[in-house]
């Protein structure tokens, strides 16, 4: 290993023309470090410039500005077939031509691997996808989930350093995709290769990832791993994007290292929070966050830091927690809670029109930047 | 050198595009050139041409004439425009002719199950593979005075005792339209099946259960949505009926004169290639607008490559 | 409700334009086993073998090949055979070239964006909206210009002079054939994702591996129908060729028209019955090896 991140982009800008004419950064002074041996996953929703960032490592694309490194080493216009990258295709792209084994084999021919080394290789790689005696098989023969298999076994015979996946578990079906995400965490940390995976799944990229790069409108907008990116959003927009939270606009009143004071006109009170956004100056326009599941419904009349009140609105029953929708003085708020105990009458702890208390640990209370 | 080869799309595609693009500009582009060229010029005593700039080929092809009866100096010979109008003329009614015969065949084969379509479409295409000039000779057989039309023809009149003599189907205009349809009919049957067999049965579902009978659904569903079919076969029978000329020649005998005998005399027989060229630019602007018009309104169908 | 039900009006017209399809042409066959010599009226089978030829009047009362009399007559025509040879010549050259260079330019404008690329795309209709015979009479005087201006140029006596003849026929050929494959094989290109060719190229494979081994694999199919359409549009034509050929490059079409505007004899009927079985027989074995692909596939 001649350097200490896999992959690297600095200050990368990926400009297209779009049909209109018009200039479209696609991809706007991103940087990131991957680090050897990590599963790492940029994850948005279409159109953010997690494809096309993928796309610069492989080298399907090259970079307007900017530099992708790939060990080490500047990448520059360097063609696919000389990077020791793989890739792993959202449609799988299988040549439907060939057998299995013709598709797996095909990277170590090109290498100029030894009939006998080949064969063993192939053999070893289905093993790991569970596919051995499947060989003789065309892609088109095979289910979706056996298909995916083999595109994950044709990109990891070859040894690369870098795995690169642009959403490959996008065509399966829930259940299947579930499995696979196990599957796939588990051959990563197997085999210890760094895994550069692209996402729209929230879920999916917690689930599996070392570290997350949440990306919108091209830039990324914060990049961590998957507890900081939850507990402590960097904005407003990966508060959103990931999970459920309620906002609530406000202004910086004082601020302290660990302690935000914000007047929330709506509420007409001050609230108490922890800064998190960087560059947050007194007096500023912020955001306060606060996910449903952790603000507490207290008693109506309980008197309390960060308390107020509220009516409820509606409650839903989810099985495994009520969600409860409630408006203070019009602003709206949803709340979850567990259903600890069993119970049958779903109004059991709140019914609609009730007042109750609403508080917010301030080290819950996250004060964010309004936009990113 | 290689790696800006390599880096450059542009370059990639004009040098991959090249060879066709070139091969069709010298053996398409060129020749449009050089017969508007030669059209504006004079035919020399030895059936050569020598360039020069004169409108007279256009001006005698329609009707002026300084070869007259009457020993005027000029007057009008309706000759060649009576040639322009009956190819004109001819390639319309062989289009309509050929559009209301594949119809009903054409939809037959893209409403027949699934599996038997293929054949059906294989059995148009047979007649499609013999040869041109071999399929015009097979209607020959069957027109001429001993062929198997009058033949036919005597012994039903034979069965009803009526008197019949062999009719002259041969060298006749009939002969000539029978000729053209025939030619050309698969062209339009291919395309028409094309568009109607990407309807969507569905969509006849659809129409009878919102009340249309089986008349109401051709003309609002059917037809409608199969408009580019026609369109596509349109042009690709009318351009080729405007501009064949064996069909004519040997159907039609000397009788029937088109465009494309004109034509094709002026270059072999009379040795006159710069009225020849005038004539076919004329054709080739004649079949130009009518297509121009035609798709504009209908638009240009992608069933054209289909077929 | 049967989807397949069809009403029995387009039934009848069917199978009025079918019989009209194939009338002429089961016609044309019959006539091929004509014993009479004049080939007016059908005169019966000559069905007798002795070995010799009995001509009895115009009649062929028997022949070494029975009723195959006019078949075994073809095989000793010399002209047919070289123009049979001819046409075969033409079509494979020019088949070839322009499936090639047809393929390539099918490439180009759908994968590539480059300055020439409207004039290409739209050169390519002009076979199209354009009727043969302008096409036809464009090559002659392109040719004949060209040609005359290089024997007078180089001062060009005797064979070195360049005159219409086999080349020309086949370079016209390719002309109107090369559109044809192109849009066949673009249509095909279409449909074609090209991660195919990213994961080659990501597995190491360079662009002409690519190629090789990736995308012409999964275009095959569609260069292959456009072969073929360009091969049978080469085979039937009659105008480009009737304006493009020379002394020695006769093929079957011209020989055929030449016949027609002479004597008639059964012997043409033979020809035009071989034709018709040869090009059936390999449209067959075609489609039969076109759906055994076609399974593997499924």
């Amino acid at each position: 290993m001649t350097s200490e991140f896999a992959v690297e982009l600095r200050d990368v800008v990926k400009q297209f023309i779009t049909p209109e004419g018009n200039q479209l950064n696609a991809v706007d002074h991103v940087t990131m470090q991957i680090k050897n041996g990590e599963f790492f996953s940029m994850l948005g929703s279409s159109g953010c410039g997690k494809t096309t960032s993928l796309r610069m490592i492989a080298g399907f694309e090259w970079t307007t500005e900017g530099e992708v490194y790939i060990e080490g080493k500047p990448m520059g216009h360097t063609p696919p077939f000389q990077r020791k990258v793989n890739t792993v295709f959202q449609s799988y792209a299988l040549f439907q031509h060939m057998s299995v084994y013709q598709n797996i084999a095909f990277g170590l021919e090109m290498e100029g691997v030894k009939e006998e080394e080949i064969k063993k290789r192939v053999g070893r790689a289905l093993e790991m996808v569970q596919l051995t005696g499947m060989e003789r098989r065309k892609p088109k023969q095979l289910s979706g989930g056996q298909q995916q298999r083999v595109a994950v076994a044709r990109a990891l015979v070859k040894t690369p350093d870098v795995l690169l996946l642009d959403e490959p578990l996008g065509a399966l079906d829930l259940k299947l995709r579930k499995e696979m995400q196990l599957e796939l965490k588990a051959l990563q940390q197997q085999l210890g290769i760094t895994f550069v995976y692209v996402t729209h799944d929230q879920e999916e990229a917690l689930t599996m990832s070392d570290r997350i790069a949440v990306m919108s409108q091209g830039k990324v907008q914060q990049m961590g791993t998957p507890v900081e990116i939850y507990e402590r959003p960097a904005n407003k927009f990966v508060a959103d994007f990931i999970g459920e939270s309620n906002f609530l606009e406000g202004k910086i009143k004082s601020l302290e290292k660990d302690d935000a004071r914000v007047f929330i006109p709506a509420l007409n009170m001050e609230i108490r929070g922890l800064p998190i956004s960087e560059g947050l100056v007194k007096g500023e326009e912020v955001v306060v966050s606060i996910r449903p599941e952790k603000i507490r419904i207290t008693d109506k009349n309980a008197k309390a830091e960060n308390l107020f009140h509220a009516v409820v609105k509606n409650t839903v029953y989810i099985g495994a927690d009520t969600h409860i929708y409630v408006s203070a003085q019009g602003v709206n708020l949803k709340v979850l809670e567990q259903n600890h105990i069993s119970r049958l009458d779903p109004n059991s702890f709140y019914h609609v029109g009730q007042d109750v208390g609403l508080m917010l640990m301030p080290e819950n209370t996250l004060v964010l930047k309004k936009d990113a | 050198m290689l790696k800006r080869l390599r880096e450059n799309k542009s370059i990639q595609g004009t040098l991959l595009a090249l060879p066709t693009t070139a091969w069709l500009f010298v053996l398409l582009i060129i020749p449009l050139v050089l017969t508007l060229i030669i059209s504006f010029g004079r035919r020399s005593p030895d059936g050569n041409v020598i360039y020069t700039f004169t409108l007279d080929n256009y001006i005698r092809l329609f009707g002026y004439s300084t070869n007259c009866d009457n020993g005027q100096a000029s007057c009008f010979d309706p000759l060649y425009v009576q040639i322009l109008w009956r190819s004109l003329t001819l390639a319309f009614n062989t289009t309509l002719i050929v559009i209301t015969m594949a119809y009903p065949l054409a939809y037959f084969i893209a409403r027949a199950h699934p599996k038997k379509r293929n054949t059906y479409l294989f059995m148009v295409l047979i007649p499609l593979w013999t040869n041109f000039v071999i399929r015009v000779y097979a209607w020959m057989m069957l027109l001429r005075k001993e062929g198997a039309i009058n033949i036919i023809l005597g012994t039903v009149a034979g069965w009803l005792h009526i008197n019949f003599a062999p009719l002259e189907l041969l060298y006749t205009p009939g002969a000539v339209l029978v000729g053209m349809v025939y030619e050309f009919l698969p062209f339009m049957i291919l395309p028409i099946y094309t568009s109607l067999e990407k309807i969507d049965t569905s969509l006849y579902e659809a129409a009878a259960d919102l009340g249309a009978n089986s008349i109401k659904t051709l003309l609002r569903v059917t037809l409608p949505l199969s408009m580019p079919g026609v369109v596509a076969g349109t042009i690709l029978v009318f351009i080729p009926v405007m501009g064949t000329f064996i069909v004519s020649d040997i159907l039609g005998g000397r009788q029937v004169i088109l465009i494309g005998n004109l034509i094709q005399r002026q270059f072999l027989d009379a040795r006159d290639p710069a009225f020849g060229s005038s004539a076919s630019l004329i054709l080739m602007i004649m079949t130009l607008i009518v297509t121009y018009f035609y798709t504009r309104k209908f638009g240009f169908g992608e069933e054209i490559i289909a077929a | 409700m049967n989807p397949y039900k069809r009403a029995p009006f387009v039934i009848i017209a069917t199978t009025l334009v079918y019989i009209f399809l194939y009338a002429p042409i089961v016609g044309l066959i019959l006539y091929s086993f004509n014993a009479s010599r004049a080939n007016v009226t059908f005169e019966g089978f000559i069905t007798e073998r002795s070995d010799k030829v009995v001509m009895d009047g115009s009649m062929v009362v028997s022949s070494p090949c029975g009723a195959f009399h006019w078949y075994c007559d073809l095989a000793k025509n010399n002209d047919v055979l070289e123009a049979a040879g001819n046409t075969m010549t033409i079509a494979i050259t020019a088949t070839i070239i322009a499936t090639i260079i047809g393929t390539m330019s099918a490439i180009a404008l759908q994968r590539y964006d480059f300055k020439i690329k409207p004039f290409s795309q739209l050169s390519l209709y002009i076979p199209i909206v354009i009727p043969e015979i302008v096409m036809g009479i464009g090559a002659l005087t392109l040719f004949s210009q060209l040609f005359s201006w290089v024997n007078s140029t180089f001062a060009l006596t005797g064979d070195a002079r360049l005159s219409l003849g086999m080349a020309t026929v086949a370079i016209s050929h390719i002309a109107f054939m090369v559109p044809f494959v192109t849009l066949v094989v673009q249509a095909r290109l279409q449909g074609f994702d090209k991660s195919y060719e990213e994961a080659a190229m990501d597995l190491g494979a360079n662009e002409w591996i690519t190629f090789r081994r990736v995308t012409f694999p999964m275009i095959l199919p569609g260069v292959l129908s456009g072969a073929l359409l360009a091969f049978t549009l080469s085979l039937d034509d009659f105008v480009i060729t009737f304006f493009t050929n020379g002394p020695g490059s006769t093929t079957l079409p011209i020989y055929v028209y030449g016949l027609l505007r002479r004597i008639i004899t059964p012997q043409v009927n033979a020809l035009s019955t071989v034709w018709i079985l040869v090009v059936f027989s390999a449209v067959v074995l075609l489609q039969i090896l076109q759906s055994r692909e076609s399974k593997q596939h499924s």
